[in-house]
């Protein structure tokens, strides 16, 4: 019953989560499947990019003379089989939603990055990865379906065998070659809302790395927090977390009563950015020392959100880094450069004394298909920068160096900064891809300022990179 | 679409589930929700569904209702049926409402009407048609139906009808009267309709939503700006109202005050205002 006239879009200062860059962005709420085929084939706009919940850290879901999707109002659980955990739901679902709803029945994500607060249709467009990658890979290898909208306006089925070409460019793909209405994936099961986790502190990067090794076969679960102000002998130290799925049996009486109920605990806001000064290398240095005295070796019950979500327990986290807001830096080396590289990179963050306390390696497992996937084997490490502008942009020019050097590589999901010469040197796949969307997407219905940085998408009129970049370069408002 | 094959037998197995939980609350008995699509339906249906009701969903588009029962289903573990329903299509209404009966064995507590559509008040200006389609969706089409449930529920001696009206019917404004005027008749109505069956003990509650951040508005408003109300909020000001049966909601409560105001401006000042 709702009027026809719903084609206008409204204007926001859109960003990532690390707040930079910020964009004025046209967006528009989807909400039913007939919205986004309205959108998608809408005469009044250039280009479409679909944006879940926002919490990829760049640009990846901006667009600047194009209208961005928002696709989070479009959550709907479709199907679910108990006895397979075959779910089927609509691409705006959060996972925090599909935990609510399924986790009381036995059922967890097969795999999840360190928010919940992520929807189903990013989660796949950037191929996440979580804490199992090396047992259990990356998202994609749980989805058995895609629904996508495609430029044209086709609603068609797509799965690893009727068009393998376009699961695996959707897969990993940032949302360019369509709009995921839905997905069916595969949930895991699991006994309890736990996991029995060991924690392990190590002396140097040395011993970090051997302690994945080591662990690899006998952990699902493993990460470990850096560091990464330590310097010479200690660098790369850190505390090393390995966890299990807890089965009901292990479980303390305590627990064992509601195995699969979640502790409450109640959130925490950061009500307003925070100043600049806030974070400086004294006061992270401070929390670094904090951090890794605290944690003694020990083993633990930990349950689901505690143990994946940390940070979710702290609304607006990222107001910490002000109103400039920060730049993930998370690169991959394979697992034969990967001792140097991260020698070296560590080494180069600990002399910039830029970096923050939120640093993270974890090992990674077998690649999926995705043409634009980020892991394949070998060691990913995480940190935020809090964006200083020009240092931040030199130093991050640095680190690709050394990135390239080593043949590894960054994650689209994080990435605001790189250039389109590296990030092509990185993904040899690109220009597979780049079939792909020439075949689904041939005037570039789908485009994203990052997917213009980049040259992820060709064939652009080069005033719209050109104004992308000068933006881009001015920095957050 | 070959999309929704798998939905029948999945579907089904919710269902299966459901039958069994839903038993122990009868007691809470269906509610119709006509256009059900809409941004405010939607988080009605979830609010009534964690209150353990079944529903049945109305509206014109079945393949989007259906996605929305799934997810009710699987998200809340009721009933949730769909109906086609078309509000224009006044000689359809009686057939109807009886399959409703129908399908809720009899069990037919209440009754939400939830569409309404919203043309440019220009447009409305222009074209006859046009105002003629507001007036006859948000007004004619609801006195069809809500007769139909009324005499329904009169009979049952119990029962509730809630009807999302507008604050845009409390005083013609040059910016939109034409909605206005549908919508200060169906206010009217449900006024009338609240006397009628008030002695048979059916509650009437006539809602009045400010600016609603949904599709209908979108673009429209500034979804920031503290005027703007979500569809969970008013959903949840309009089930607390229909258990202890108010008879005029405004929602966000604010709006009572303000419209108190706006309508007591004498009207040889207001012909002037730019409302």
């Amino acid at each position: 019953m709702m009027s026809a006239d719903s084609l206008r879009g409204t204007s926001e200062l859109l960003s990532g989560w690390g707040n930079y860059p910020r964009e004025l962005c046209r967006t528009r709420s989807i909400e039913s499947w007939q919205d986004a085929e309205n959108a998608v084939q809408s005469s009044n706009t250039t280009n479409v990019i679909p944006r879940g919940l926002g919490r990829s850290y760049g640009d990846s879901t901006l667009t600047q003379d194009g209208v961005v999707l928002r696709m989070g109002h479009l959550n709907r659980f479709l199907a679910f089989d108990p006895e397979s955990g075959v779910l089927e739901c609509e691409a705006g679902v959060s996972f925090a939603e599909i935990i609510e709803t399924f986790l009381p029945q036995g059922w967890f994500l097969p795999t999840t990055p360190g928010t919940k607060f992520v929807t189903l249709g990013g989660a796949i467009a950037a191929d996440v990865h979580g804490k199992n990658h090396h047992v259990d890979g990356s998202f994609g290898n749980f989805v058995n379906r895609l629904t996508l909208l495609l430029a044209d306006g086709a609603i068609i089925d797509c799965t690893r065998d009727n068009d393998p070409d376009l699961f695996w460019a959707t897969v990993g793909g940032m949302g360019l070659t369509g709009v995921i209405l839905s997905a069916q994936i595969q949930l895991s099961r699991v006994e309890t809302a736990y996991c029995d986790v060991t924690y392990r502190r190590t002396r140097n990067l040395e011993s970090t790395l051997e302690m994945f090794t080591a662990t690899h076969q006998s952990y699902r679960y493993s990460v470990s927090w850096i560091d990464c102000l330590a310097k010479g002998a200690s660098l790369g130290r850190g505390v090393v977390m390995l966890g299990n799925d807890a089965s009901a049996a292990d479980l303390p009486r305590k627990l064992a009563a509601a195995p699969l109920k979640l502790p409450r605990r109640r959130a925490k806001t950061i009500p307003f950015d925070f100043p600049s000064f806030a974070l400086n290398p004294w006061s992270i240095k401070a929390f670094n020392t904090l951090y890794y005295a605290k944690n003694r070796d020990r083993r633990e019950f930990v349950d689901f959100n505690s143990f994946f979500y940390p940070l979710d327990g702290i609304n607006h986290w990222n107001r910490i880094y002000g109103q400039r807001g920060f730049v993930q830096y998370q690169a991959l080396f394979p697992t034969e450069t990967a001792h140097v590289g991260l020698h070296q990179l560590l080494e180069r963050i600990a002399k910039s004394r830029q970096a923050s306390f939120l640093a993270v390696i974890k090992g990674s497992g077998p690649a999926t298909q995705g043409m634009l996937s980020y892991l394949f084997p070998g060691i990913t490490l995480a940190l935020d920068f809090p964006n200083r502008g020009k240092a931040t942009r030199d130093l991050f020019e640095q680190l690709d160096e050394i990135v390239l050097e080593h043949s590894g590589r960054l994650y689209l999901a994080k990435d605001a900064l790189t250039s389109a010469d590296t990030f092509a040197r990185m993904y040899p796949r690109l220009s597979e891809f780049q079939r792909v969307k020439e075949r689904v997407d041939p005037n570039n219905r789908f485009v994203s300022s990052q997917a213009r940085r980049l040259g992820i998408v060709t064939g652009l009129e080069l005033n719209q990179s050109e104004a992308v970049g000068n933006s881009i370069s001015a920095g957050a408002h | 679409m070959s999309s929704t094959s798998i939905e029948a037998p999945a579907a089904s197995t919710g269902n299966a589930v459901s039958v069994q939980a839903t038993t122990d609350r009868v007691s809470s008995g269906w509610v119709l929700i006509l256009g059900a699509t809409s941004g405010i339906a939607r988080a009605l249906a979830h609010r009534l569904s964690q209150d353990g009701h079944s529903l049945i969903l109305a509206g014109r588009n079945q393949e989007e209702l259906t996605r929305l029962a799934s997810d009710l289903r699987l998200r809340h573990n009721v009933n949730a049926e769909v109906a086609e329903f078309s509000a224009l299509d006044y000689a359809s209404h009686p057939e109807f409402f009886e399959n409703c009966i129908r399908q809720t064995s009899g069990r037919l507590k209440g009754v939400l009407l939830c569409y309404g559509d919203m043309l440019p008040q220009a447009a409305t200006e222009k074209s006859f048609d046009d105002a003629r389609r507001v007036i006859d969706v948000n007004f004619t089409s609801a006195v069809s139906i809500l007769s139909q449930a009324a005499t329904y529920l009169e009979e049952r001696k119990s029962g509730f009808i809630g009807v999302i009206s507008s604050v845009a019917g409390d005083r013609g404004r040059q910016s939109n009267y034409t909605y206005g005027a549908a919508k200060a008749g169906l206010t009217a109505f449900t006024q009338g309709l609240r006397n009628r069956l008030y002695k048979s003990g059916v509650h009437v509650l006539t809602i009045k939503p400010g600016f609603v951040a949904t599709r209908m508005t979108a673009g429209l408003l500034n979804t920031k700006s503290p005027l703007v109300a979500s569809p969970e909020k008013v959903a949840n000001d309009i089930v607390r109202a229909i258990k202890r049966r108010r008879t005029v909601l405004y929602t966000p409560w604010f709006w009572r005050p303000i419209m108190a105001l706006i309508c007591s401006i004498p009207e040889s000042i207001f012909r002037k205002m730019k409302l």
